[in-house]
C-alpha cells in the first residue's frame, strides 16, 4: 500500500530537482556511489522512469520490511481506527455504524476509567519505589565490588523470563494458604494481617501486582542505569572526591544529572510497558478481584474476545494507541528534546 | 567475603577510592545486595525445590528440603511429548521470527543507513514510530485479519505479525551500526565489480555479526516469551507454544501445585540457558534499544 513512493505526495527529499546528484542529504555515506542505473546523459523526457528505476536502485532493499510492517502493524492499527466507529461482532464487515457512541460508551465506562487510574497508580509506584531501587542497585553494583557480575546476573534473571512463567509461579507463590508467602508472614506482626489476601482481596491485589512486575523489571532498569553510569568518566568524580565531595553529594551532584537522559529513557519505557500490561495480570489475576487489577488491555481482551463486542474493544485500542501517541510525542517533545539532540541517538545525520 | 574489597589496589575505571573502605560500608553493601538477591532468588530457589516434592509435602512444609526426593514431577514432564511438543513449536517460531526479521530489517537498515533515495527520512520516521505502538493495540484487528488471511492455527500467523513489530527496533539499531563502515570500503567493492546486493551480502553483512547477534538475540527471547499472540492464533494443541502450555497446564492440574511449578521450573530453563550463552548480547542489544529508541 505504501510501497509506491514515487508517487508519493508526502515524501520531502529536498534535492528532487536536480536529476543529476541523488537526493537526500550530504552527510550521506554514498554520495559518491556511481549510479546503478548506468544512463548518465541528462535526457529530460526519460527523466521520469529514469528517476522511478533508481529510486528502486536503492529502495528495493526497503520493499520487504515495508510490505511487512504494512500489513501486520499498520494495517491492524488502521481496521482497529474504523471498527471503532461500529457495533460490531466480529464477523463479517463491520455495518451498523454508531459514530461516537463506542468512545462517549467508554468515557462513562467505570471500568476503563478505573484503567487509566490503575495505570497511573503503577507509573507513580513504580517512579516512587521501582525506580529508586534500580538506581540504588546500579550504583552499589558499578562500585568496586566482589562478585558483582555474579549479581548482575541474578538480579536481571527475572526479566528474561516469560511474563507466563513469573505469573504462574507468583500465583501459585501467593496462594491464599498454603502458599509461600502466606507462610513467610504469618508469624510476623505487621505484615501478619496479609496472609490469605494477596491476590485475592480488592485492596491489597493491586500492591502484590506491583511487588511481581518490580521483581520482574527492575532488573532490566538496573541494567539502564549501569550502562549510564559507565559512561560517566571517572576524572570527574575523582575531581570532586578531591575537592572534599562525599560519596552523597557525588551522587547528588554528579551522578544523578549525568544519569539524566537514562532517567527519562526508563521512565518512558515505564509508562509504555504499563499501557500495554497484559499477559502478567491475565495469568495471575485475569483483572479481578472485581476489576481490581484490570488494566486496559484486559478490558479490551474480554469485550473483544469474550463477549464479541469487537467494536467496542476497537474503541478501547484506539484509545491505548492514542495515549501512547500522545504521550511519546509529548514526551520526546518536551522531555527528550535535550536527550535526542545529543550523542546519545542519531550518530550521524538528523533526521 | 566484605575483607577482600579493601585489600585488591586496583584501579577501578568509576568508583574512585582513594582512603580505603571502611569494613562497616563493605559489609553494609553486601548486605543490602544479599537482601535483594534473595528477593529475587527465593521464588526461584521455592519453585525449584518444590518440583521435589509431592503436593501433599509441599503445603505442609513449604520451606524445607525435599524430604523424600521426587523426581517424578519432572521425570514425569520430561518424558510427555506435549511439553518436548510445545518446546519444539516455540523453537521453530522462535528461529522462524529471528531469520524473518534480521534479515527483512537488515536489507532496510542497509538502505536507510548507505543510500540517499526519495522519501527515505519519512520512511524512517513511519518505521521509529513503530516503536510507540504497544503490541496490545493491534492484536484485536490482527486477529481478525489474520482470520481473513486463513492464517489462524497456522504458526506463519505468530512469525509474521512477530516479524513485523519486531521491525522497529532492529532496524534502528543496525542502520546505527551500519552507518560506522566506512564508505570507501563499498567504493573498492565496487571498483572490483560488486554490485550493491553484492556488497551487502559478502562483506556488510560478515562485517556486521556483532550487531546482528545482538538483534537476533533480542528477537529470539522476545518471540520465545510471546504469550498475547499465539493465545489466540494457535488454539489447537498442536501448535501451542511453551507460554500457552503453562498457562494451559495450570488450568489443568489447577491442584496439583508441585506438579506445576516442577512445570514452570523445565519451562524456564531454555530461558535461563540461553541467558546465560547470549548475556552479552542480549543486554547490550537491550540497552542501546531503549537508548536509541
Amino acid at each position: 500500500m505504501t510501497s509506491g513512493p514515487p508517487a508519493t505526495p508526502g515524501a520531502s527529499a529536498p534535492a528532487t530537482s536536480t536529476p543529476g546528484a541523488p537526493p537526500g542529504d550530504a552527510a550521506a555515506p554514498d554520495a559518491s556511489t556511481p549510479d546503478a542505473s548506468g544512463a548518465t546523459v541528462p535526457a529530460r523526457s526519460a527523466a521520469r522512469p529514469r528517476r522511478l528505476r533508481r529510486w528502486l536502485s536503492s529502495a528495493w532493499f526497503l520493499i520487504p520490511a515495508l510490505v511487512l510492517f504494512a500489513l501486520f502493524v499498520l494495517l491492524p492499527i488502521a481496521i482497529a481506527g474504523y471498527a471503532a466507529f461500529f457495533r460490531w461482532g466480529g464477523f463479517g464487515p463491520p455495518s451498523e455504524f454508531v459514530g461516537l457512541d463506542n468512545f462517549t460508551r467508554m468515557a462513562g465506562d467505570p471500568i476503563f476509567r478505573g484503567d487509566l487510574w490503575r495505570g497511573l497508580v503503577l507509573v507513580l509506584l513504580s517512579l516512587v519505589l521501582q525506580l529508586p531501587l534500580a538506581v540504588g542497585t546500579a550504583v552499589l553494583l558499578n562500585g568496586r565490588m566482589r562478585g558483582r557480575a555474579v549479581y548482575r546476573m541474578v538480579f536481571f534473571a527475572p526479566y528474561v523470563l516469560s511474563e507466563v512463567v513469573t505469573g504462574v509461579l507468583f500465583g501459585m507463590i501467593f496462594l491464599p494458604g498454603g502458599g509461600l508467602a502466606d507462610h513467610l508472614v504469618e508469624d510476623l506482626p505487621l505484615l501478619g494481617g496479609l496472609a490469605g489476601r494477596w491476590f485475592s482481596d480488592p485492596s491489597t491485589a493491586m500492591p502484590t501486582l506491583f511487588l511481581v512486575m518490580t521483581w520482574k523489571y527492575f532488573g532490566f532498569h538496573m541494567m539502564l542505569y549501569l550502562a549510564g553510569l559507565q559512561s560517566i568518566p571517572g576524572e570527574v568524580l575523582e575531581a570532586a572526591s578531591i575537592d572534599g565531595a562525599g560519596a552523597w553529594r557525588r551522587f547528588r551532584h554528579i551522578v544523578l544529572p549525568l544519569l539524566g537522559p537514562t532517567l527519562r529513557i526508563s521512565v518512558f519505557l515505564s509508562v509504555i510497558g504499563s499501557i500495554q500490561l497484559f499477559d502478567l495480570v491475565w495469568v495471575i489475576t485475569a483483572g479481578g478481584p472485581s476489576h481490581s487489577t484490570e488494566t486496559m488491555s484486559i478490558t479490551m481482551f474480554q469485550y473483544g474476545f469474550k463477549r464479541y463486542q469487537v467494536g467496542y474493544a476497537s474503541a478501547i485500542s484506539v484509545a491505548m494507541f492514542a495515549i501512547s501517541l500522545v504521550f511519546s510525542l509529548l514526551y520526546q517533545r518536551y522531555v527528550l528534546h535535550r536527550d535526542l539532540r545529543g550523542a546519545v541517538t542519531a550518530p550521524g545525520a538528523p533526521r | 567475603m566484605s575483607t577482600a574489597a579493601q585489600s585488591t589496589p586496583a584501579p577501578a575505571p568509576s568508583a574512585p577510592s582513594r582512603r580505603p573502605r571502611r569494613w562497616t560500608g563493605s559489609l553494609a553493601r553486601h548486605l543490602t545486595v544479599w537482601v535483594i538477591g534473595a528477593f529475587i532468588v527465593v521464588p526461584l530457589g521455592y519453585a525449584v525445590l518444590s518440583g521435589f516434592k509431592s503436593t501433599g509435602d509441599l503445603s505442609r512444609d513449604p520451606f524445607g528440603l525435599p524430604s523424600p526426593w521426587r523426581g517424578s514431577n519432572y521425570t514425569g514432564i520430561l518424558t510427555s511429548d506435549t511439553f518436548w511438543r510445545q518446546i519444539a513449536n516455540s523453537a521453530g517460531i522462535a528461529i522462524a521470527t529471528t531469520a524473518l526479521t534480521v534479515g527483512v530489517s537488515a536489507m532496510a537498515a542497509f538502505a536507510f543507513a548507505r543510500y540517499a533515495f526519495r522519501g527515505r527520512e519519512m520512511f524512517f520516521t513511519l518505521f521509529a514510530m513503530g516503536l510507540m505502538f504497544p503490541f496490545a493495540v493491534a492484536v484485536l484487528p490482527l486477529f481478525v485479519l489474520l482470520r481473513a488471511f486463513g492464517l489462524l492455527d497456522n504458526p506463519l500467523g505468530v512469525v509474521l505479525p512477530q516479524a513485523a513489530f519486531g521491525l522497529p527496533m532492529t532496524i534502528i539499531i543496525l542502520r546505527g551500526f551500519f552507518r560506522t563502515i566506512p564508505a570507501e570500503l563499498e567504493e573498492a567493492a565496487t571498483m572490483d565489480g560488486c554490485g550493491r546486493f553484492g556488497f551487502f551480502w559478502r562483506i556488510l553483512l560478515p562485517m556486521a555479526r556483532p550487531a546482528l547477534g545482538t538483534v537476533a538475540v533480542l528477537a529470539t527471547v522476545t518471540s520465545w516469551n510471546n504469550f498475547f499472540l499465539p493465545l489466540l492464533v494457535l488454539s489447537q494443541p498442536r501448535w501451542q507454544t511453551i507460554p500457552v502450555g503453562v498457562q494451559q497446564f495450570q488450568g489443568q492440574y489447577a491442584t496439583d501445585y508441585a506438579l506445576v511449578l516442577a512445570y514452570i521450573v523445565l519451562a524456564m530453563v531454555p530461558a535461563l540457558a540461553f541467558y546465560a550463552v547470549a548475556e552479552r548480547q542480549l543486554i547490550s542489544g537491550l540497552t542501546a534499544g531503549a537508548t536509541k529508541g
